[in-house]
């Protein structure tokens, strides 16, 4: 990057806090140094730097006082980070939080948050600790584009390798929000193809996600929860019922740790009840202790079990 | 450096001198994370702003003599920028996952009562990006207590590879969440080695009355790349996975992933004990197969028929 122009957006950002009045783009041409003398040339360079400026954050105005040619400002009140204090408990605590992100675009935020914060007179270096440090990623390459999408609220399409398909699917999706749950990252919003709630996962998503709304579009129900709406996958979560096992004597600790109501049936075996929801899960689950588990009750669960097991054998 | 990476840091390096009265080359350099060399670059940089109409002036003057910085004049930009809406969501969605961790201190919500205020609207969106931490309390303020007092822990530690519950003393050094997962490091006295325990899998927890003694070449684990470690003495085990089975890409570490067409796919997990393998290999059924090594696949089919006499009588 070259040193004049960093130059002149610092000189541009000095001079467009400095003034009251809007200054029309002539005016900024005379008052700030390193513009090119060319009206297309000074244009297209000005465009660029108004462009830079906004994506810094810096909140540069656009009006005109009374019937005067339009032109920029920038207000010291909507620039200024605003006073605030913190104990030193509570700045030990922020630079934990700033440690949080790892591997992440978020990291990258946190340390410039971090940035502005000591230039306000925070410090942050003290050690805290809780006895414990949180670390989160969030390297998924569709991460940040989503998160642009979620920010901006505009809609989005990418495609999709969903478990269960043959091939990827393309997919149009209003996206309310990002969740990690279980270290997997996941985007909710309302599916367009499919005209409902849906969840995906990031990991799942192939190539490039690309925003196919304007900016402001995408109108997040009132009152929606994230989680929950992660949690339950998008679908009303399915009845739960009861099923009764054997469980051998001495093994299946695994299944023990969350069965109800375990007994001795005979030396070899106990009894024990699972609740679960559904069929297919619980017998592919159950098939994975092999011959340390037999299930008595129901039938359409012995039936599930038995075809999975006829299917490993084959 | 990107030109923008830069103006950042010259709108931050003012007010940071300013609210400290005056910092030395040294302190700042440290402070940004860059060269003293280049802080004096960015000093003289700052220096040099002049507006030339309506009359020309210098807004900004400072000095550095004798390595001391001293910011006399800088009107425009004695406070920092305001956050934007990335920095605000870095920080908050960080802050209020710390909050999920038990006896977390009241420090963490005054924090986020502050920065809310602080960021105004550029909080908002902070709210659409969540993490949940699988925390287990109860466990983990149990564990945190013998990590502070510096006392042995006794478990029942569920395996899950070997399907077994197994007791062994453990001294404490850790307690971490990556990934939303807690774990704890410490020196299993069982294995004489460092390992990571992952609390919802401790069935049951004892604080002996007895010290910890962590061996000096304990050394904690780098997390840096993350937490599977593949080791010389893997074994390597090739599944080919139909649409319904891929989700074992995403949920175990992969050597390498093959698309095969059709939404059917070939991974090569390693692992140390097979015998976790031959478990997930019995839960997939129909969904995915393994196909080297053959003697492996052999015994998952010898399982599974066991299994299913079971069901004969």
């Amino acid at each position: 990057m070259s040193r004049r122009k960093t130059e002149r957006l610092l000189n541009l950002v000095v001079c467009l806090l400095a003034t009251r009045r809007y200054l029309t783009a002539e005016q900024i041409r005379q008052a700030v140094p390193g513009y090119p003398g060319g009206d297309e040339a000074f244009k297209r360079m000005f465009e660029r730097d108004k462009e830079e400026l906004r994506e810094l954050g810096i909140p540069l105005e656009m009006g005109s006082d009374g019937d005067e040619e339009a032109g920029y400002r920038i207000q010291r009140q909507a620039y200024e980070l605003p006073e605030i204090q913190l104990t030193p408990d509570e700045a030990a605590v922020l630079g934990l939080a700033a440690r949080v992100w790892h591997r992440a675009s978020l990291a990258e935020a946190a340390s410039g948050a971090l940035l502005k914060l000591r230039a306000a007179g925070i410090d942050t270096d003290e050690a805290a600790s809780l006895g414990v440090e949180p670390r989160v990623g969030a390297d998924e390459p569709a991460f940040p584009a989503l998160w642009r999408a979620v920010r901006d609220r505009r809609s989005v399409t990418f495609e999709y390798q969903g478990v269960g398909r043959s091939g990827p699917q393309r997919r149009h999706l209003e996206p309310w929000g990002v969740v990690s749950r279980r270290g997997r990252w996941y985007v909710a919003g309302h599916d367009r193809d499919r005209g409902e709630t849906r969840v995906f996962r990031l990991s799942r998503i192939r190539g490039e996600v690309v925003a196919d709304g304007p900016a402001g579009a995408v109108t997040v129900p009132e009152g929606v929860d994230l989680r929950e709406v992660v949690t339950s996958m998008g679908g009303p979560a399915p009845a739960r019922r009861t099923a009764t096992v054997r469980l051998r004597r001495g093994a299946a600790d695994g299944i023990r740790r969350w069965a109800a109501n375990i007994r001795r049936d005979d030396d070899e075996w106990d009894l024990a009840e699972l609740t679960f929801a559904e069929v297919e899960r619980l017998a592919d689950y159950l098939a994975g202790f092999a011959d340390d588990v037999v299930v008595v009750d129901p039938p359409d669960i012995r039936d599930a079990m038995i075809q999975h097991l006829k299917a490993v054998c084959q | 450096m990107s030109s923008s990476e830069r103006l950042r840091r010259l709108l931050a390096l003012v007010p940071y001198v300013i609210n400290r009265s005056s910092v030395s080359v040294e302190e700042a350099a440290a402070a940004f994370g860059v060269t003293e060399k280049q802080i004096i670059d960015d000093l003289n940089l700052l220096w040099c702003v002049e507006l030339r109409a309506p009359d020309p002036y210098c807004p900004i003057d400072l000095s550095y003599e004798g390595g001391e910085i001293v910011v006399c004049e800088a009107e425009s930009i004695s406070r920092p920028l305001r956050l934007d809406v990335d920095e605000a969501a870095a920080l908050l969605v960080a802050l209020r996952t710390i909050a999920e961790i038990p006896e977390h201190g009241d420090a963490v919500s005054r924090v986020i009562a502050k920065l809310e205020e602080a960021a105004g609207a550029a909080a908002r969106p902070s709210s659409q990006v969540a993490v949940e931490l699988d925390v287990h309390p109860d466990v983990l303020v149990q564990v945190r207590s013998g990590l502070d007092q510096g006392r042995r822990l006794r478990m029942t530690y569920y395996v899950p590879g070997r399907d077994e519950n197994t007791v062994r003393d453990v001294d404490p050094m850790r307690l971490l969440i990556v990934d939303g997962w807690s774990y704890l490091e410490g020196w299993c006295r069982r294995a004489e080695a460092v390992r990571l325990f992952r609390l919802d899998r401790i069935v049951d927890l004892q604080v002996l009355d007895v010290p910890s003694s962590i061996p000096e070449e304990a050394e904690p684990l780098d997390l840096d790349d993350g937490l599977f470690r593949p080791s010389p003495e893997d074994v390597r085990v090739t599944f080919e996975l139909s649409p319904a089975g891929r989700w074992v890409a995403d949920h175990y570490p992969c050597e390498s992933v093959t698309e095969l067409g059709e939404g059917r796919v070939r991974v090569v997990l390693r692992t140390r004990d097979v015998r976790w393998v031959r478990r997930l290999a019995l839960r997939l059924a129909g969904s995915g197969r393994i196909t080297e090594p053959a003697d492996l696949a052999a015994h998952v089919r010898e399982d599974a028929a066991r299994a299913l006499k079971l069901y004969d009588a």
